[in-house]
């Protein structure tokens, strides 16, 4: 616990795993968002995550346990998904081409909502971990009264 | 002066550094558990706390030239850092398993406590000797 990088750790758990709920939110939001071409329509958004060694201030007189522990977590890149989008027979929407066909977006609503649910997970166990740490160092700083 | 303060504390501050440092690599397994390949460790507690308190600990690595870096014996925990063996691994690679990291967390906290609660009697034990009350 020693020079608070433990909250950095938790830090970037959280906010990586608050992305992947934007992402959430936003494959959510237009999952019925058609157009009418198949090149244009909305994609699906995942994030890729990837540890991260924690730069160790001063060097040199480290630990190597100092080195090994204190990996966080980043949030690499945004993937779209390639998945083909669904063509579907619409000719009175406005959206729709000269065949009369619109595309839908390739987003899973039942792969986001179980996104969904292990991203808040994820986002609690953080909190968690976050909360007792600040107890634990609080109780820390009391020791000897 | 024949009083040590080190020798009166005895283990419980190695104990103390060493969880702290455990919950550290715990918070990282959490972090991380859904980064594919990522694989979780732990420390290994006891093998730890042996080399820590021992003063005749098996291996140990002196410093003869001053270009050596010292390592600090008690917080050079890194031979126990070791990986967990995993119950079921997921496709991408990751070893994380988030109920079994959560429990983890939960015993190091507990013990961290007890470890504060032991100082904290070793404090007091003190400052009713110097008191007098």
């Amino acid at each position: 616990m020693s020079s608070f990088k433990i909250f950095d750790i938790v830090g970037s758990g959280m906010s990586a795993q608050s992305v992947r709920l934007n992402t959430v939110a936003s494959n959510l939001a237009n999952a019925d968002s058609v157009s009418g071409d198949p090149n244009t329509v909305y994609r699906a958004r995942h994030p890729v995550f990837q540890a991260v060694k924690a730069q160790v201030a001063g060097g040199g007189s480290a630990s190597a346990i100092d080195q090994a522990s204190g990996t966080s977590v980043k949030v690499k890149g945004i993937m779209q998904s390639n998945a083909l989008p669904t063509e579907r027979y619409d000719p009175g929407n406005p959206l729709a081409n000269e065949n009369g066909n619109v595309y839908a977006p390739n987003v899973n609503v039942i792969e986001e909502m179980t996104d969904m649910i292990s991203a808040s997970r994820a986002y609690q166990d953080n909190v968690e971990v976050l909360n007792t740490s600040k107890d634990l160092m609080l109780a820390t700083l009391k020791l000897g009264t | 002066m024949p009083f040590s303060l080190d020798t009166y504390l005895g283990i419980h501050p190695d104990a103390l550094k060493l969880q702290s440092k455990r919950t550290e690599v715990i918070a990282d397994n959490l972090a991380n558990s859904d980064t594919p390949g990522y694989k979780a460790r732990d420390i290994d507690f006891r093998a730890a706390m042996a080399s820590a308190g021992s003063p005749d600990a098996p291996v140990k690595m002196t410093t003869d030239n001053p270009g050596h870096i010292a390592i600090d014996p008690n917080t050079d925990a890194s031979a126990n850092l070791k990986y967990r063996t995993p119950l079921a691994p997921a496709l991408d690679g990751n070893t994380v398993d988030t109920q079994q990291e959560q429990a983890a967390f939960a015993d190091n906290t507990v013990r961290y406590q007890a470890t504060l609660t032991f100082l904290s009697a070793r404090f007091k034990g003190l400052m009713t000797a110097i008191t007098g009350q």
